[in-house]
C-alpha cells in the first residue's frame, strides 16, 4: 500500500504549479488531426481534446519530459529500422464511418480469411470497417451485457471514459505498476496514449462472462497508443481477451501500448491476446511495430495473474508481458506461442518477479519460425533475497519450419534466495520429412499436416485459451504458416 | 478372372543417384496376399515407400498403376485417397496431435476428395469405436498423441486400426511383425483377415515366415537387387524359412557371372 500512496503523492504534488500554458495550443478543438511532430503542445492538444483534469495532463506532461531524455533500447534480438517520432502524428480523430457499405465492397482476399477463421458474418462487417448502423444485432447484444455487468458493479469501459466517470479509480493506480519511468515506449505511451479500456472488478464479484468477446468492437479503433488498465479487488476473478484472430487493418505502423493490471488479495486475472497485426509482405515491406509493455502486480496474498499470448502478426514484436509477484504464494502464469514467418521478427517473452514469499510462476514458451524470420525468447526469472520458498518452471520450446529462419533462446536467472527453486527446460525441434510425409500417406494435405503438427506441438498452450477463440486461434496458426513449408 | 488392382512395370527407383530397385514387375489382383521377402538391403522397404510416393525417392524409370489409374503421377495424398495405405516399418511420433484429431483430418480430406461433405462428430467416434475393436485397441490410446509414447506393439496395432479407418483397396504392410511378440503379432495378424475382403488385396513385406503363419499368402516372391527372382507360393517362404537366402543369393549371381 505504502507504493500506491506514493504514487498519488507523486501526481499531486507532482508539476502542479505548471505555467507553460502559454503555448496554448489548446483551443483549436475542431481540428481532427494535428501535424506530425511530438511537444509539449501535442501533448496538451491531446489531454484539451478529450477533455481531461489536470491531474492527467500532468502525467502526460511528466511522462513526455522523461522520454525527451530517453532513446530506443538496443538490446532485443531485434533489426529495428531508425524510426522518427517526429514523423508521426499523435492524434487522429475517430474514424469517420465512411468504410464500405456492403461485403461486397469489401477485399475479397479479407472475407477468404474471415471465412477460414470462421469469423461470423456481422463481426466481419464491423471488423472491414462498414457503417456501424449496418450491424445493429452486435451492438444491441453488446448494450445487453453491459447491462448485466452493471448491476454487478463490474465497470468495462474505455480509458477516456474511465477518466470522466471514476477518476478516482483511474488516478489511484494509472501508471502504479508500469510507470512512464518504465522504458522508452511507455514513456512515450503514458504521454500521448489515445484511448484502451478500463475494467474494474469489485470485491468478492466473479465476472461472468469472458471481457471484450462480446465486445471486440469496442477494441478496434482504440489508435496505437493503447493504453489498458485492469483492477480486479479481493476476492474477484475476471477473464480478459484482448485483440482479434482477424487480421487488423491499421496504417499505423508503429504501436505502442501498455496494459497494466492490479490483483488484489485472492483475486485472479486471467488476461489472454491473440495478436494479428498486419505482418508485411512476402518481403517484409511494411507490417505493424508493436512495442508493448505489459505488467501486472499480484499485490494481495495469494492472488493470481495468467497471461496467454498467441502473437503471429506485426513485422516487429518487441514484448513481455510479467508478473510482479509480491503477496504471499502469489502465482504468475506465462504462456505463449509465437509465430513468425517471412521476414517478422519477434522478441518476445515474460518476467517473473517473485518479491513475496511461497510466490510460483510457470511459464510454458512456444516459439514456432518459418521462412526468414527471427524469433527470441527473452524471459526473467528473479528472486528477491527476502521471498523464501519461491518456485519456477520455464518451459521454452522452439520449432523450426524453415532452413533459413532463426530461434533464439536468452533466459536470465538471478535468484537472491537460498530456498528457491527454479526450473529451465528448453527445446528445439524441426517439423521432419517423415511426419509430414506420414500424414500424406494418411491422406492429410501438406498444408493442413503443418497446421496438425503445429497445433500439437502449442496445444499446451492454446488449451489455455477461452474455447471459441482457442478455435480460431487454431486456424489462425495455420492460416499464418500457409505455403512455408515445402 | 480378377480384378488388377496395382500393376507394376519395369521400375527402376532410387535415392540420391543410387537405383535400388532395378525393374519390378508385379501384378496384384483383388482379394489377394502377396508376401516380398528378401534379405536385407534387397529393397523391399524401398518399393513400398516409392509406391507410396515417398519424395525423398526418385523413380526414373517405369509405370505404377493402381485400378488403372497411373499411380506415380499422384501426390502421396491422392494416392491414398485412391485407396494405398502404407503401414510404415517405423511408425512415426507427432506430439500433441490426438489419434482423433489426426484420423478425423484424414477421413475428411478424403471425403473431400471424393466430394463427400466432412463426418458428423458423433458417427466419426462412433466409426473409431469399431474399429478400435478389430485391433483390440483400448480408448485410452486413441485419446493419446499420434504413436508418442506407445510401445512397438502398440504403434503396430495403431497402423492396423488405421487402415481399418481408411478401408483401403491396398494394403502394403511394411514389416509389421518385427518387433512383436507372440500375442501382438497374433492381435495384429488377426485384424488384418478381418479387413481382408474379395475385392482389396494385401502386399506382406517381412523377413521371416513367423507373419506367414497368421497372414496367408498366396504368393510369395524374393526381392533380391533390387528385383523380384523368384515367385511362388506359400511352401516358397518355407523353404526360405529353412534354407535362408543363399541359395537364390547363389542362383542369381552364377546367373549373371
Amino acid at each position: 500500500m505504502d507504493k500506491n500512496k506514493d504514487i498519488e503523492t507523486n501526481d499531486i504534488l507532482g508539476d502542479v504549479t505548471n505555467n507553460e500554458y502559454k503555448y496554448g495550443f489548446t483551443t483549436d478543438i475542431e481540428t481532427d488531426i494535428i501535424p506530425r511532430g511530438l511537444n509539449e503542445d501535442v501533448v496538451r492538444f491531446i489531454s484539451a481534446k478529450k477533455g481531461e483534469p489536470e491531474w492527467l495532463l500532468e502525467f502526460r506532461l511528466k511522462a513526455f519530459r522523461h522520454w525527451l531524455t530517453l532513446t530506443p533500447p538496443k538490446w532485443a534480438h531485434l533489426d529495428i529500422p531508425e524510426i522518427d517520432f517526429q514523423a508521426i502524428s499523435y492524434y487522429a480523430a475517430p474514424r469517420k464511418k465512411e468504410g464500405p457499405k456492403s461485403m461486397d465492397e469489401v477485399d475479397p482476399q479479407l472475407i477468404d480469411t474471415f471465412n477460414k477463421l470462421g469469423i461470423p458474418l456481422e463481426e466481419q462487417k464491423v471488423l472491414s470497417g462498414m457503417a456501424v448502423d449496418a450491424v445493429m444485432d452486435s451492438v444491441s447484444v453488446k448494450t445487453t451485457h453491459r447491462e448485466k455487468l452493471a448491476e454487478l458493479g463490474v465497470i468495462f469501459c474505455s480509458i477516456s471514459e474511465a477518466v470522466k466517470d471514476y477518476p478516482d479509480l483511474v488516478k489511484r493506480y494509472l501508471g502504479s505498476v508500469v510507470s512512464y519511468r518504465d522504458n522508452f515506449y511507455a514513456a512515450l505511451n503514458s504521454a500521448v496514449f489515445s484511448d484502451g479500456s478500463f475494467v474494474y472488478i469489485p470485491k468478492g464479484v466473479r465476472c461472468p462472462m469472458e471481457l471484450s468477446t462480446y465486445f471486440r468492437i469496442n477494441a478496434s479503433g482504440t489508435g496505437q497508443f493503447e493504453r489498458t488498465l485492469i483492477v480486479a479487488d479481493d476476492d474477484a476473478y475476471v477473464s480478459y481477451l484482448e485483440g482479434c484472430t482477424a487480421p487488423m487493418r491499421d496504417e499505423n505502423q508503429l504501436h505502442a501500448a501498455i496494459v497494466e493490471i492490479v490483483v488484489e488479495e485472492r483475486a485472479e486475472v486471467k488476461y489472454s491476446t491473440v495478436q494479428n497485426w498486419y505482418a508485411g509482405d512476402k518481403e517484409g515491406r511494411g507490417g505493424v511495430y508493436n512495442f508493448v509493455t505489459k505488467r501486472g502486480l499480484c499485490r494481495g496474498d495469494y492472488s493470481k495473474l495468467s497471461w496467454t499470448q498467441v502473437e503471429t502478426g506485426s513485422a516487429i514484436t518487441w514484448k513481455y508481458p510479467s508478473c510482479i509477484l509480491a503477496g504471499e504464494g502469489a502465482v504468475g502464469e506465462f504462456y505463449s506461442v509465437a509465430v513468425t514467418n517471412n521476414y517478422q521478427q519477434a522478441d518476445t517473452g515474460t518476467k517473473m518477479i517473485h518479491t513475496g514469499r511461497n510466490t510460483r510462476s510457470t511459464i510454458v514458451s512456444k516459439g514456432i519460425s518459418a521462412g526468414h524470420s527471427q524469433n527470441s525468447y527473452r524471459g526473467l526469472v528473479k528472486v528477491a533475497p527476502k521471498a523464501d520458498g519461491c518456485r519456477n518452471y520455464t518451459q521454452c520450446d522452439s520449432l523450426l519450419l524453415s532452413s533459413t529462419c532463426g530461434a533464439h533462446t536468452f533466459p536470465y536467472i538471478d535468484v537472491l534466495n537460498d530456498t528457491a527453486i527454479v526450473e529451465h527446460e528448453a527445446t528445439t525441434s524441426k517439423i521432419s520429412e517423415d511426419q509430414i510425409f506420414y500424414c500424406n500417406q494418411r491422406g492429410i494435405p501438406t498444408e493442413e499436416a503443418v497446421g496438425l503438427i503445429v497445433n500439437g506441438y502449442a496445444k499446451e498452450v492454446m488449451n489455455k485459451l477461452p474455447m471459441e477463440f482457442a478455435v480460431e486461434a487454431q486456424k489462425l496458426l495455420q492460416i499464418t504458416l500457409e505455403g512455408s513449408v515445402g | 478372372m480378377k480384378e488388377i488392382l496395382l500393376e507394376v512395370r519395369d521400375l527402376h527407383a532410387g535415392i540420391e543417384n543410387k537405383e535400388i530397385l532395378k525393374g519390378i514387375n508385379l501384378i496384384v489382383r483383388e482379394g489377394e496376399v502377396h508376401a516380398i521377402m528378401g534379405p536385407n538391403g534387397s529393397g523391399k522397404s524401398t518399393l513400398s515407400e516409392v509406391l507410396a510416393g515417398n519424395p525423398a525417392f526418385t523413380v526414373s524409370s517405369g509405370s505404377a498403376t493402381l485400378n488403372g489409374k497411373q499411380l506415380l503421377d499422384m501426390t502421396p495424398e491422392d494416392r491414398s485417397h485412391e485407396g494405398l495405405f502404407l503401414s510404415f516399418q517405423y511408425p512415426v511420433e507427432i506430439p500433441g496431435v490426438s489419434m482423433v484429431n489426426f484420423m478425423r483430418a484424414a477421413v475428411n480430406a478424403k471425403r473431400k476428395y471424393f466430394n463427400e461433405p466432412p463426418l458428423a462428430a458423433s458417427d466419426f467416434l462412433k466409426m473409431m469405436r469399431q474399429k478400435r475393436a478389430i485391433v483390440e485397441l483400448d480408448n485410452k490410446l486413441a485419446s493419446r498423441s499420434v504413436n508418442e509414447g506407445f510401445s512397438g506393439g502398440e504403434k503396430k496395432r495403431n497402423e492396423i486400426f488405421q487402415m481399418a479407418v481408411l478401408e483401403p483397396k491396398l494394403s502394403i504392410l511394411d514389416e509389421t511383425d518385427s518387433g512383436l511378440d507372440i500375442d501382438a503379432l497374433r492381435i495384429v495378424a488377426g485384424g488384418v483377415n478381418k479387413l481382408k475382403t474379395e475385392k482389396n488385396a494385401t502386399i506382406v513385406i517381412t523377413h521371416y515366415q513367423r507373419l506367414l503363419d497368421y497372414i496367408k499368402p498366396d504368393f510369395v516372391h524374393v526381392l533380391y537387387k533390387g528385383r523380384i527372382v523368384k515367385t511362388g507360393g506359400p511352401e516358397l517362404a518355407l523353404e526360405l524359412e529353412e534354407r535362408g537366402y543363399d541359395w537364390i543369393k547363389e542362383e542369381i549371381d552364377n546367373e549373371s557371372k
